[in-house]
């Protein structure tokens, strides 16, 4: 077994959660702001898409859009950079197919928010910067938390949109998921089974680690008043 | 500096359209059953909702003015809201929701002695040493010094209820609403919490308005009542006069007058009370916008054949230190509600065959 395909994705999906965790936030605190309902079921479906959407579809869109001649790609390419079939594609891949966990984990967490602090927030002067970042993202703090470690799972296991866009380059896009895929192709089984195992072994610690998380945050700030 | 409110707000099948105003440093009760609109008018002159049209000013600052277009932010109206549960941020001691009401240039009001000294010197300098000195004069004023370092579920409700208004005097408010303070709490602190409240609300400065539905809660508290039934409002002006003469059906039911009557007048100054079957005199003119009658449970008494009126005792309801006594008279028709006398608790009531009651207790209503 080579290492490699394990680190790569370790790297693609820690550097994927940053991008995930700061642009879901900011999408769903926009949502979550906006006085339109209509606008912002809109934006809940058009950010739900890449979930439900097989990932090749997802990774054809990539493709078009940051492909050579794609509008981005050709961006990209005039300050000297190709995105397509390089390991920054693997994080682009990771990020927009672990996005809607993200996003929706912090839509329902701010949604949760009893609407009362905030009102009282603005009675007292705080202005909305302020409200978000000590009681808003402090009070939706389990939710979040919750968002990024599923979607930091997604992105570890993330194929079909790396597979679109960034390809199967050994040492350089060979995630896991796919040197398990070319593993089995190439009928190196024992190969395949240690990356499964593994995969297994580290998204069942992650998604462990959201239930305990969760269950010990339960009631730590449920106020008496309220019952 | 005097709130006057004129708003109107269109719902489905509910439409508020109130006015009102305050004199300066009063203290004015928003009295109505539940859905008559008081919460509504307490959110739309705080800005957490937008009335459809109107007008909200304070002193001269204009708050809201569909007119001219204008729809004040709730952060710069400075309006303190008191809710319901309190709304202390959970993620927060005592002192951090205090002090993060607390902005440089700004200092508690009141007449407390330290937080006085801590206005002058916040409005002059406005740092971090002057809002830990008013976050100290107002957790003292407050009697929350030893709480200081506790989170808001790990205090009483009426610790949080002061903690709360610790916070809002912070943020130095000119107008304070109270929306139903004491409906969190259990009955037997409420009394206390009301004494409390009312003390804590005397030193400051601006005007104030509590939103309740108890007849009550408002005559302890106010000094002003606006009366509101169905999103308008059915009787302005100061409390005694209202609870003397409510001058509307409507008015006397909601201060608590349990017996109201259809009138048809008789000649002079006697009228004819169709749900209650029986003649009486005002002692004084009745006027053809006089459709009502209401006598409040307390004000019948007994006498002797001659006088009053015949009675038949229906039920008795014993409370802890009255006892409500349903009464019926002959002349009632099938479908009447019956009459509620008000005895004191060792009264016994059996064996009452005839009422009077005073001409001037006789309340002649719109």
């Amino acid at each position: 077994m080579v290492l490699t395909p394990i680190l790569i994705s370790l790297k693609t999906a820690s550097v994927a959660i940053l991008f995930t965790f700061v642009i879901g936030t900011a999408l769903a605190y926009l949502v979550c702001k906006s006085r339109s309902a209509k606008l912002r079921s809109a934006c809940d479906a058009i950010l739900t898409l890449p979930l439900v959407l097989p990932p090749t579809v997802a990774g054809f869109f990539l493709l078009l859009l940051f492909g050579i001649n794609g509008p981005f790609g050709v961006l990209l390419g005039e300050i000297g950079v190709k995105l397509v079939f390089s390991w920054p594609a693997t994080v682009l891949a990771a990020t927009v197919i672990a996005l809607p966990l993200m996003y929706r984990s912090a839509r329902a967490a701010f949604d949760q928010v009893d609407p009362i602090y905030i009102q009282a927030a603005r009675t007292i002067g705080l202005p909305e910067r302020v409200i978000a970042l000590r009681l808003l993202f402090p009070l939706s703090a389990s939710g979040l938390t919750s968002g990024a470690i599923l979607a930091f799972s997604r992105g570890l296991g993330e194929f079909g949109a790396t597979a679109m866009i960034a390809g199967n380059i050994a040492g350089v896009s060979r995630t896991m998921p796919i040197a398990i895929y070319s593993a089995v192709m190439g009928g190196r089984m024992d190969e395949a089974y240690q990356y499964v195992i593994i995969l297994v072994v580290v998204s069942f610690l992650f998604v462990w680690g959201i239930s305990i998380f969760s269950e010990s945050r339960q009631d730590k700030y449920r106020l008496k008043a309220r019952g | 500096m005097s709130l006057s409110v004129e708003i109107r707000k269109k719902y489905k099948g509910f439409t508020l359209d109130v006015s009102f105003r305050t004199e300066e440093g009063e203290t004015l009760a928003l009295l109505g059953a539940s859905g008559s609109g008081k919460s509504i008018t307490l959110k739309c002159i705080a800005g957490l909702l937008t009335p459809d049209e109107g007008r909200i000013t304070v002193g001269d600052r204009v708050l809201f003015d569909s007119a001219a277009k204008i729809d004040m932010k709730p952060q710069a109206r400075r309006v303190g809201y008191l809710f319901q549960n309190y709304a202390l941020f959970p993620n927060m001691t005592v002192r951090q929701n205090i002090e993060i009401a607390w902005r440089p240039g700004q200092a508690p009001m009141g007449r407390g002695a330290a937080a006085g000294n801590t206005a002058d010197r916040g409005a002059a300098a406005g740092n971090t040493a002057d809002r830990g000195a008013a976050v100290d004069a107002l957790l003292e004023r407050f009697q929350l010094a030893a709480q200081a370092l506790q989170y808001p579920v790990q205090l009483s409700g009426g610790q949080q209820q002061r903690a709360a208004l610790a916070r809002i005097y912070a943020s130095n408010p000119e107008v304070l609403l109270l929306d139903e303070p004491f409906s969190a709490l259990d009955s037997f602190l409420r009394e206390n919490m009301q004494v409390e409240l009312k003390h804590d609300i005397k030193g400051y400065d601006g005007d104030v308005v509590l939103v309740t539905h108890s007849r009550d809660e408002a005559y302890r508290i106010a000094e002003r009542l606006v009366i509101l039934d169905g999103g308008a409002v059915v009787a302005e002006g100061p409390l005694a006069g209202i609870f003397a003469d409510p001058v509307t059906a409507q008015a006397a039911r909601i201060t608590g007058c349990k017996n109201i009557s259809h009138i048809e007048k008789t000649g002079g100054t006697r009228f004819f009370a169709e749900d209650w079957g029986i003649e009486l005199d005002a002692g004084r003119e009745i006027l053809p916008e006089h459709g009502y009658a209401g006598i409040r449970a307390h004000d019948f008494f007994v006498c002797g054949e001659g006088e009053g009126f015949p009675v038949s005792i229906d039920e008795t309801v014993k409370g802890p230190f009255e006892t409500s006594v349903l009464l019926r008279t002959p002349g009632q028709r099938a479908g009447d509600a019956p009459i509620w006398w008000i005895v004191p608790r060792g009264f016994d009531p059996f064996g009452t065959e005839r009422l009077s009651v005073s001409p001037e207790k006789i309340l002649l209503l719109r």
